[in-house]
């Protein structure tokens, strides 16, 4: 069925709007959130997304007519409107399986993320969500241990993992900050992290950290009897520093690591997925500069999507927000893709912002990682939002305790458990929290301090980024 | 209620617990700073008082309500940080009875006075521990 050449500029439309298009289980589905110009017609704005995003370019090429150009192209087959935003609508675009390269996340993202970001013809643009097919989440190699295997080997079961970060965040020598560290973890926490920012730097080379850190990991360890373990940033200038740190932390037999995925980049932490999957290190994964791309409403990328990436990338442990501290996160959104973190089939639900159904396989899950502006007064809302599959962090909330970290620690760990026994007990603990932390800081003068210091600290601002629905 | 808990063991261990919970109660905390001292934990519920009898039935029927199977481990203290524990006869599979999984419990800790005793709530379907606790501590 050979075509004739014609050369010339054709509308976007003719070739890749296709309303009677049946997408296939193989094909990636996007869906995009569009703002087009003034006057162009939305089947046009949405078929130059799917040709931008796939085969097309704007000007007819002879060099089109050496292949099948019907078997590669995106096509975007449904158009909708968006509740409460008569300027905005979504585009469903679905991508055949072979336009993109075997588990590389970077070569999906440059396609769909790549320059149709800065065409002219639209105002505005959101990657919204993204349905990976199985056919393409089985060439992924995914979370380097996942949820099951990181509980047998923290030996944690039955509640969410307990962890803070390590502050000053900047500032502190080796020697002090595996201090701090060691204060946590003998007070009752399982896990504590390097802030995201802390690499290399003069007044702490990583080297210096790691030692004293995995000090203060094995003592705490030998005090309490119990597994301990803090996330050694290894994220670096170069995958070689990235890699040197790595090794260095497995020497010293520690067992997790951490990685930037977004200023680092889907390469490098793919790469260091597959170092931990073949050295047994667990993965925590931190998401510097995600708010950059994913908090405007209307242009960029949902946060959804980051996650999703990361996951297929490569990860045990992800920041998903608090819902209830100091970020940005609105309760619904945050379930909706703690869900596609977690679980092995994630049904398409609006109100939760999911816009497909996800089907993840034998793909292993992420633990939700909750940090940033928490305290032990929010410890009921974050086990009811976020369940046993988490790790909540408390980093002001565990060093500004005015006895020290460590009655900081103990204070977040009896009250956590204390949440998780009332829970168990049949307790409705977000309506009784007061009575459950009242109860349980008779025993624990930690925690009765502890309530008293935050007893005021709340964060009630709107959220920016709301879900879209009618107001 | 048929009494089925002897009182938590009497170990130095337990003691040295209650008497350093009840100095830090009745210390006056509000205008000074205290001195945290470490404890030595078994995981999960470590950091809450002895469960008196009617809370521990309560979380082996959370257990038993979540369709996870009871299975009922043991240890001396001094392996208390192995992976594997000595299983009590094998895991009570589907088992739904709560005054059965209580008296397997009494049962084990009576043949091992000395040992951790914990329960178990087994997930077949994800190959993981649903919960896991110690009820009985040992010396």
């Amino acid at each position: 069925m050979s075509k004739k050449y014609d050369a010339g500029v054709k509308e976007y439309r003719d070739t890749y709007w296709t309303p009677e298009y049946v997408p296939l289980d193989t094909d990636l589905l996007a869906c995009f959130k569009c703002t087009g110009q003034e006057g162009v017609p939305r089947e046009e704005v949405a078929a130059a997304v799917a040709a931008e995003s796939s085969t097309g370019t704007w000007s007819t090429v002879w060099s089109e007519l050496l292949t099948d150009l019907e078997f590669y192209k995106g096509r975007c087959y449904r158009i909708e409107d968006v509740p409460g935003d008569p300027e905005a609508f979504y585009a469903f675009i679905a991508y055949p399986l072979d336009l993109f390269e075997e588990g590389s996340i970077t070569n999906v993202l440059t396609s769909l993320v790549g320059n149709v970001f800065g065409f002219k013809a639209l105002r505005h643009l959101r990657l919204e969500d993204i349905r990976f097919p199985i056919a393409f989440i089985k060439t992924c190699g995914g979370p380097p241990n996942g949820i099951v295997v990181e509980r047998d080997r923290l030996n944690k079961y039955g509640r969410p993992l307990l962890g803070c970060t390590i502050k000053p965040k900047l500032g502190l020598s080796g020697k002090n900050y595996g201090r701090v560290v060691y204060e946590c973890l003998r007070g009752g926490l399982d896990l504590t992290k390097d802030d995201e920012n802390i690499n290399s730097q003069p007044f702490q080379r990583w080297r210096e950290r790691f030692e004293f850190v995995a000090e203060a990991v094995k003592l705490a360890q030998q005090e309490t009897g119990e597994v301990k373990g803090h996330y050694l940033n290894c994220t670096a200038n170069t995958p070689e520093e990235l890699y040197e740190r790595a090794e260095f932390a497995k020497e010293l037999d520690m067992p997790i690591i951490m990685h930037d995925y977004i200023t680092g980049g889907f390469t490098a932490n793919t790469g260091l997925a597959n170092w931990c999957r073949k050295n047994g290190m667990l993965l925590h994964i931190h998401r510097a500069m995600h708010a950059v791309i994913d908090r405007h409403p209307k242009h960029g990328i949902h946060f959804r999507v980051l996650a999703k990436c990361l996951r297929l990338s490569g990860g045990d442990q992800l920041h998903t927000g608090t819902v209830v501290g100091k970020l940005e996160g609105d309760r619904q959104t945050t379930l909706g893709y703690i869900d596609n973190l977690r679980e092995s089939f994630v049904p398409e639900d609006r109100s939760r912002g999911n816009f497909f159904d996800q089907d993840w396989g034998s793909m292993p899950g992420v633990f939700a990682v909750a940090s940033g502006g928490i305290h032990v007064w929010h410890m009921p809302a974050l086990l009811a939002i976020f369940g046993d599959d988490s790790c909540l962090q408390f980093g002001g909330g565990t060093h500004g305790h005015p006895w020290g970290s460590a009655a900081g620690a103990a204070a977040n760990r009896v009250a956590l458990e204390a949440c998780v026994k009332a829970r168990n007990a049949g307790r409705e603990i977000e309506k009784e929290s007061r009575d459950i932390l009242m109860e349980a800081a008779k025993h624990s003068p930690e925690l009765a301090i502890a309530l008293e210091t935050w007893k005021e600290i709340k964060f009630e601002f709107d959220t920016v980024d709301k879900l879209d629905v009618q107001g | 209620m048929r009494r089925l808990f002897s009182p938590q063991t009497s170990t130095n261990l337990v003691l040295l617990r209650v008497i350093s919970f009840t100095f830090r109660l009745i210390m006056p905390f509000q205008s000074t700073v205290g001195d945290y001292q470490t404890v030595a934990t078994l995981e999960t519920f470590g950091f809450l008082p002895p469960m008196t009898q009617e809370e521990i039935y309560d979380q082996i029927a959370y257990i038993i309500a979540q369709g996870w199977s009871p299975v009922i481990e043991h240890v001396h203290p001094s392996g208390s940080m192995q992976t594997y524990w000595s299983y009590w006869k094998l895991p009570f599979f589907g088992e739904k009875d709560l005054n059965l999984v209580v008296s397997e419990l009494e049962a084990c800790h009576r043949a091992y006075p000395d040992h951790h005793v914990r329960i178990i709530g087994y997930d077949a379907y994800t190959q993981s521990q649903g919960t896991a606790f110690v009820v009985f501590q040992g010396r």
